[in-house]
């Protein structure tokens, strides 16, 4: 174990490691899911989840289970899933440590879209929205890539810079609408927040293909992003088309950004801890960042819902507000540990 | 003549031609805003009102809308010198307080104080200030050894301003409707509604504090320079650092309490001036004046924009304001 920590900053971290984070992480998957099936105003014992999920027969605790607590449960799986794996996305692309979709503006873009789509065709299902979000998210990404530049390694102050500008034009255009727009303010309003609450799974459904894409090139894309990682020519050399790669990431990113905020709303910074946490525990190789940041998206994201249950009670706190502040705090430390920072 | 040895003339034609420029847009901008509304004024009118030969209705509806823009143009002074100030001390033009998390604090402070108290204009300013102070404090905290000289300001400062973004919706789940609803149309930054007791409070913060801000004026320009030139002609370059973030946060909080956080006029105001008057430094009298009009501007804006409805300042000055940032960082890529 002592060379493992010696060769921890390589790509290559010895295999142990890295079963033992994947084990450590389908745990802790297993262990929030279950959690966040079992807990809430009427609290419900590991049996009686189990028995809920395994041997239903129709009881109150096991229609609660199935009509409330499961869909929710399911939904913070595929969301925290998406934002995971478009952070990990996005700081491979632009290899900066603060890129991520919710930081810069791009969740709020679909946000934007869909609150348009609302108050101009009244559209109300996620399933209709979710092509204005696609819509919002790619402008707002390539508004990003432009802004922040892409190419290298950029300035992280600038991408943030960049991110905050872009979410401030947005936010505005958005409260613009509501106040032009009062009749869908109400459903809007918590709608923005960004929360687990109330979604109907047959409308994931319609989302599903969203997320199945953006995966798929992920995986299609990893390897090459390990290549580029390398450089631009040595990216060339392997064979990797930089330009294609970037595009086709943005691309993802912009699909997984938009099925997640379609899904529950613009929420930030479980795309920018994950990563974090991934690479300094198994090192830089893209498949596995990925791979890992896919499995622990969504234990933060329930794990912050759950916690918004539980100190919201009896009500609870909107997932959305619960990481603005673990994932602020999580960003400050990030913040500290950059080296020095360019302005 | 290069713009140093302008600037020690003392009256430089260029910035004076600049500042009454912006004074007269700002009062034509008052004359119209005071004219808006249910009951329209033409500007002529709203003049002889002013001049006090209007009649006894049009004297009650100028007297009525007045306050709103006196509101709105010491706002606008008040965050532009706080944004000189900031940007000048961190030799950072993006060191401004609506990026560095200080006007979200002061939000967070006047949202504690309107939910626990229900409290009027006067105490809100009090938790503002409070708010605004700690986060300050907080954000340098974080940014040791440097300070406010950190190249980590920006980033600790937007991380902090998100935690606190998250605080404060925490805080409007957990109240009651009513509270709740009158914390939300603060937040946004509105001007709506704003009478003279929103304004006694705020012209008395100006007054006190202005003053030390341009009596400063040299000490502050000595900064620039860095701090070691700066002790060698003489300054206390401590006290001096001290004392004007004190009273830039003490003008941030005020003209939040006022208003509610206004976002980008604190950033945008101060290198707005500096494109006009093109003179290096703080300009403090040209920011000032710029601050002015871009608060009276959004307002008016907000007003005149869309028939439907009312859109406060905040978001219009979100949206100019976020367009603005957009637009230094794309000239900033050479």
């Amino acid at each position: 174990m002592v060379q493992v920590t010696e060769r921890v900053r390589s790509p290559r971290t010895s295999v142990s490691v890295r079963t033992l984070v994947l084990v450590g992480s389908l745990i802790a998957l297993a262990a929030v899911v279950l959690l966040s099936i079992g807990f809430g105003s009427n609290r419900l014992s590991l049996g009686e989840v189990l028995h809920a999920l395994f041997a239903y027969d129709g009881s109150y605790n096991d229609v609660v289970v199935r009509d409330d607590r499961l869909p929710r449960t399911v939904l913070g799986l595929l969301v925290g899933m998406a934002l995971g794996l478009a952070g990990s996305l996005m700081q491979a692309i632009t290899r900066n440590p603060v890129a991520e979709p919710g930081l810069l503006g791009i969740n709020h873009g679909a946000a934007v879209a869909i609150v348009l789509g609302s108050a101009a065709f009244s559209v109300t299902s996620p399933g209709e929205y979710v092509w204005f979000a696609f819509a919002g998210a790619l402008v707002g990404t390539a508004l990003v890539s432009i802004i922040g530049g892409t190419r290298g390694a950029t300035s992280p102050l600038r991408l943030v810079l960049a991110g905050v500008a872009i979410q401030a034009v947005f936010v505005g255009i958005n409260q613009g609408m509501q106040m032009i727009n009062t009749h869908n303010l109400q459903a809007m309003r918590f709608w923005l927040v960004g929360s687990l609450v109330n979604r109907n799974l047959d409308q994931l459904s319609v989302l599903l293909p969203f997320f199945v894409a953006g995966v798929v090139i992920a995986v299609v894309l990893a390897r090459a992003l390990n290549a580029l990682a390398l450089g631009e020519d040595t990216a060339r050399g392997l064979g990797a088309n930089p330009v294609l790669v970037r595009v086709a990431g943005m691309v993802a990113v912009g699909l997984l950004s938009a099925a997640a905020t379609a899904a529950c709303g613009p929420i930030a910074f479980v795309g920018l801890m994950i990563p974090h946490v991934v690479r300094s525990l198994i090192g830089q190789d893209e498949r596995w960042v990925m791979l890992l940041s896919a499995l622990l998206g969504p234990v933060l994201l329930l794990g912050c819902d759950v916690l918004g249950r539980l100190l919201g009670s009896p009500g609870e706190i909107q997932v959305g507000v619960m990481t603005d502040v673990v994932g602020g705090i999580a960003f400050v430390i990030v913040a500290r540990r950059l080296k020095a920072v360019r302005r | 003549m290069t713009a140093s040895v302008r600037r020690e003339s003392g009256l430089d034609r260029r910035s004076t031609v600049v500042v009454a420029a912006l004074a007269l847009v700002t009062s034509t901008l008052v004359v119209l805003s005071v004219g808006t509304g249910d009951y329209e004024m033409s500007p002529g009118e709203v003049l002889a009102t002013l001049a006090g030969s209007g009649t006894k209705a049009q004297y009650l509806v100028v007297m009525g809308r007045l306050p709103r823009v006196l509101v709105a143009i010491l706002v606008g002074a008040a965050l532009a010198l706080a944004g000189t100030i900031f940007q000048t001390i961190t030799r950072n033009p993006l060191g401004s307080p609506d990026i560095i998390g200080f006007t979200t604090g002061s939000a967070t402070g006047g949202i504690v104080t309107l939910l626990f108290f229900g409290a009027g204009p006067g105490v809100v300013s009090l938790g503002a200030l409070a708010g605004g102070l700690l986060t300050a404090l907080l954000v340098m905290a974080l940014c040791a050894p440097h300070g406010l000289l950190s190249s980590r300001l920006v980033l600790l400062g937007i991380a902090v301003s998100a935690v606190l973004v998250g605080v404060n919706s925490y805080l409007l789940v957990k109240a009651n409707l009513e509270a709740a609803a009158q914390a939300v149309g603060w937040l946004v930054g509105d001007l709506s509604g704003r009478d003279w007791s929103y304004f006694v409070p705020l012209a008395i913060v100006v007054a006190v504090f202005v003053p030390v801000v341009f009596a400063n004026g040299r000490a502050l320009r000595m900064l620039e320079m860095g701090d070691d030139t700066a002790t060698g002609i003489g300054v206390d370059v401590p006290r001096v650092r001290l004392t004007l973030v004190v009273v830039a946060v003490a003008l941030v909080a005020a003209a939040t309490a006022a208003t509610g956080p206004l976002p980008f006029i604190a950033l945008a105001a101060p290198q707005l001036a500096r494109r006009m008057t093109r003179l290096p430094g703080p300009n403090l009298a040209a920011s000032a004046l710029v601050g002015a009009t871009l608060v009276v501007a959004a307002d008016y804006l907000g007003q005149r924009l869309l028939e439907s409805s009312l859109l406060p300042a905040g978001v219009v000055a979100a949206a100019l304001g976020g367009v603005y940032l957009l637009w230094l960082l794309l000239r900033r890529r050479a």
